[in-house]
C-alpha cells in the first residue's frame, strides 16, 4: 500500500463493514433453521398441535366460572403462544450459540470487519419471524377454525409479544454466556424452561393453583406474558406489573448475558 | 542477522527478486520486544521482527514454540503483556477496526456450521470486505470450485482446511497471516497452496507464515524466524539459515591427477579443503560446485565422483534448538 492509499484509508471515518453482510448473515441462519428443522417443528408444530387438540375436546369449550368465565381452551391460547416464544428462544439460542463458540465461528468472525455479535443478531432476527409466524398461525386457527373473536388491543397485544421475546432470549442469552458446552447450554435450558412453563399455566391453569404457586407466578415471565396476551386479546391494557415484570427480566439477564459472555 | 543481499545470486527458493526488500520504507509488519503470558508460562519471550511489504515471512517452532501467540498478538486476537506491534502502521489493539480490513486471517482450529453450503459461507465472508478478491479464482485455485453446493460437513479435513484459506484471503487483505496453512492436505494440495501464495504475494500481499513444515518454508518463505521456548533463535533466509547451521556446503570429489590446494582456497567460494583418502572435501558457500570444477578443469584436473552437499532448513533447526521440529507430533495448537 502506498503512502497515499494508507492516508486516505486513515483520513475516512471508522470504516464499516457493508451492510450486505448482515443480510447474508441472517439468509445462513435462516437456512440452517430451515435444513435442520428440529427446534422449528417442536416450537410452531407442537403449539400448533396442542391447540387443535384442546380445540377438539368439547369439555375444554364450556366457560367455566372458576376461570373466570373463560373456558380452558380460551385460557390456553395465551399460554400455548408464550409457549412457543419460550421454545423457539431456548431450543434455538444457547444451544447453536454456544456451539458456534465451541467450533471456533465467533472467534474466527473476530478477525474480520464484521463483528461476532453479528451473528448472535442474525439468529434473534430469524427466530423472531419464526415466532411471529407461529403466533400469527396460533391466533389465524383460533378465530378461523374454533370461533374465538380476534384479538381486541392489537397494539397491547404487539407489545406485549416483543417484551416476552426480549425478556426470554435475554434468559437465553445469558445461559449461552454462562454455559462452557452446547450441553451444559441445553441443560441450563431445560433447567429454566420447565418450571417457567410450569408456572405459566401450561400444565394446569394457574387460577387453580395453590395462592403461593400464583404469586410466584405472577412474577415468572412466561406467566407474566401469558397474562398480557390474554388481556390484550380481550381488549385490555396488560397490567403493569406484567410488563414490568417482563422489561425487568430482559433488563437484569441481558445485563447479565453482555457481563459474561465469551466470544471464544 | 544476516541480510538478503549477502545471499544474492542463490538459487532463491521462490524466485523472487531480491530487491524486494528495498522496495518499500513503512514495514508491513512491526513487531518489537513482544511478550505475553498465560499465568506463570511465558509463551512469547521478547521477540521482534520485521517484514518488508510484499515479503513472504516464515515463523517455524517446534510445537507450543510461541508461534500462533505470536501471530495472535499481531491480528490483535490477544494483547500483549508488553512490546508494540504495529501492522501497516497500526497498532492492533487500538485500532481493530482498521486491523481487520487489512488482514486476512487463517487459524488453526476453526469451523463452520455443518449444514451450510461452501458457495454459502465464501459469498458471506466475500460480503464482510469492501474492495473483495474474486471467489470464483480463489476456490478454482484452490480444487474447491466443484464443491460450492457442497454442505461444509462433507468436505475432507484438507478441503476444510483449503476453505478456509479461501477464506483468510477473500477480502483482498494487505497482510495475510496464515496459521499452519498447509497441515492436513496432500502434496498436490500443498503445491497448489503454496503456488496461489505466491500469487497472492505478486500482487504485493505481505505473508506471515506459520509453518513447522521445513519444506514449506524453505520453497516460500523470503525470510525466516526460527522459535523455539517463546524467543527468536535465529532470523534469516532459508538459505542463510542453512548455511549458517552447517557452516556451508560441501563439495566432495576425486581428483584426476594431483593439483595445488592453493588453487581452490583462493577462490572466494572455498573456506576450507581437506583430505578424506583419495577423495578431496571442499567446504564453502555460493556456487561452491561450479566454481570448484571450472578451477579444476582451467588446471586441466577432472574432478570425478562428484558429490554435493547442501544442509537444509531442518538441519538448522537441529543445530539451533537441539531438537527436531516434528518431535512432539503434528497438529499442535500451539
Amino acid at each position: 500500500m502506498t503512502t497515499l492509499e494508507l492516508s486516505q484509508l486513515r483520513s475516512q471515518s471508522e470504516p464499516r463493514p457493508p451492510l450486505a453482510a448482515f443480510g447474508n448473515m441472517v439468509l445462513n441462519e435462516a437456512r440452517l433453521a430451515w435444513r435442520q428443522p428440529a427446534g422449528m417443528i417442536a416450537g410452531a408444530g407442537i403449539a400448533l398441535l396442542l391447540l387443535i387438540i384442546f380445540g377438539e375436546i368439547p369439555a375444554f369449550k364450556q366457560a367455566s366460572s372458576s376461570l373466570g368465565g373463560y373456558s380452558t381452551f380460551d385460557v390456553y391460547i395465551p399460554i400455548l403462544m408464550g409457549f412457543s416464544i419460550a421454545i423457539i428462544a431456548f431450543l434455538y439460542l444457547p444451544g447453536p450459540l454456544v456451539s458456534y463458540r465451541e467450533l471456533g465461528i465467533l472467534r474466527r468472525l473476530s478477525t474480520t470487519p464484521v463483528p461476532a455479535y453479528w451473528v448472535l443478531a442474525a439468529q434473534i432476527v430469524v427466530q423472531a419471524c419464526l415466532m411471529a409466524v407461529t403466533l400469527a398461525l396460533i391466533v389465524t386457527v383460533s378465530i378461523v377454525f374454533f370461533g374465538i373473536s380476534a384479538p381486541q388491543n392489537p397494539a397491547a397485544m404487539v407489545l406485549a409479544i416483543a417484551l416476552c421475546m426480549a425478556a426470554l432470549f435475554a434468559i437465553g442469552l445469558a445461559i449461552a454466556a454462562l454455559a462452557r458446552t452446547s450441553g451444559a447450554a441445553r441443560g441450563l435450558m431445560a433447567a429454566a424452561l420447565y418450571p417457567l412453563m410450569f408456572f405459566s399455566g401450561l400444565y394446569y391453569p394457574v387460577q387453580l393453583m395453590p395462592a403461593v404457586i400464583q404469586d410466584i407466578s405472577d412474577y415468572t415471565p412466561l406467566y407474566a406474558a401469558v397474562q398480557a396476551i390474554g388481556a390484550a386479546w380481550v381488549g385490555q391494557f396488560p397490567a403493569t406489573r406484567s410488563l414490568l415484570v417482563m422489561a425487568g427480566y430482559a433488563l437484569v439477564f441481558g445485563f447479565l448475558a453482555k457481563r459474561f459472555f465469551r466470544w471464544e | 542477522m544476516q541480510t538478503p543481499d549477502t545471499l544474492a545470486g542463490e538459487p532463491g527458493a521462490s524466485g523472487a527478486p531480491g530487491s524486494r526488500a528495498e522496495a518499500a520504507s513503512t514495514p508491513a509488519v512491526e513487531i518489537s520486544h513482544l511478550r505475553k503470558t498465560y499465568g506463570p508460562v511465558v509463551a512469547v519471550d521478547d521477540v521482534s521482527f520485521s517484514v518488508t511489504e510484499g515479503e513472504i515471512f516464515g515463523i517455524l517452532g517446534p510445537n507450543g514454540a510461541g508461534k500462533t501467540t505470536t501471530v495472535e498478538c499481531a491480528i490483535g486476537l490477544r494483547s500483549p503483556d508488553s512490546g508494540t506491534i504495529r501492522l501497516m502502521g497500526i497498532d492492533p489493539q487500538a485500532d481493530k477496526a482498521r486491523i481487520h480490513e487489512i488482514t486476512g486471517v487463517q487459524l488453526q482450529s476453526g469451523a463452520f456450521p455443518a449444514k451450510l453450503r461452501v458457495g454459502e459461507i465464501i459469498d458471506t465472508y466475500r460480503s464482510f470486505y469492501r474492495h473483495p478478491a474474486d471467489a470464483g479464482e480463489l476456490a478454482g485455485a484452490l480444487g474447491l470450485a466443484d464443491k460450492r453446493n457442497s454442505y461444509y460437513r462433507s468436505l475432507s479435513g484438507g478441503q476444510q482446511q483449503r476453505l478456509s484459506v479461501v477464506l483468510a484471503l477473500i477480502g483482498a487483505p494487505r497482510i495475510a497471516v496464515l496459521d499452519e496453512m498447509t497441515t492436513g492436505l496432500d502434496p498436490q494440495a500443498r503445491r497448489a497452496a503454496w503456488e496461489l501464495i505466491e500469487h497472492v504475494r505478486d500482487r504485493g500481499t505481505t505473508v506471515l507464515l506459520v509453518t513447522h513444515f521445513m519444506e514449506e518454508a524453505e520453497r516460500l518463505c523470503d525470510r525466516v524466524a526460527l522459535i523455539d521456548s517463546g524467543r527468536i533463535v535465529a532470523l534469516d533466509t532459508p538459505a542463510g539459515l542453512a548455511t549458517r547451521a552447517m557452516g556451508g556446503k560441501t563439495v566432495r570429489f576425486l581428483p584426476s591427477a594431483p593439483f595445488d590446494a592453493n588453487l581452490l582456497t583462493s577462490l572466494p567460494e572455498v573456506t576450507a579443503i581437506e583430505h578424506d583418502g583419495h577423495h578431496i572435501v571442499v567446504t564453502g558457500t555460493g556456487e561452491l560446485a561450479t566454481a570448484v570444477i571450472v578451477a579444476l578443469h582451467e588446471a586441466g584436473v577432472e574432478a570425478r565422483d562428484v558429490r554435493i552437499d547442501a544442509s537444509t532448513l531442518e538441519d538448522a533447526f537441529v543445530r539451533l534448538t537441539g531438537r527436531h521440529l516434528h518431535e512432539a507430533g503434528e497438529g499442535e495448537p500451539s
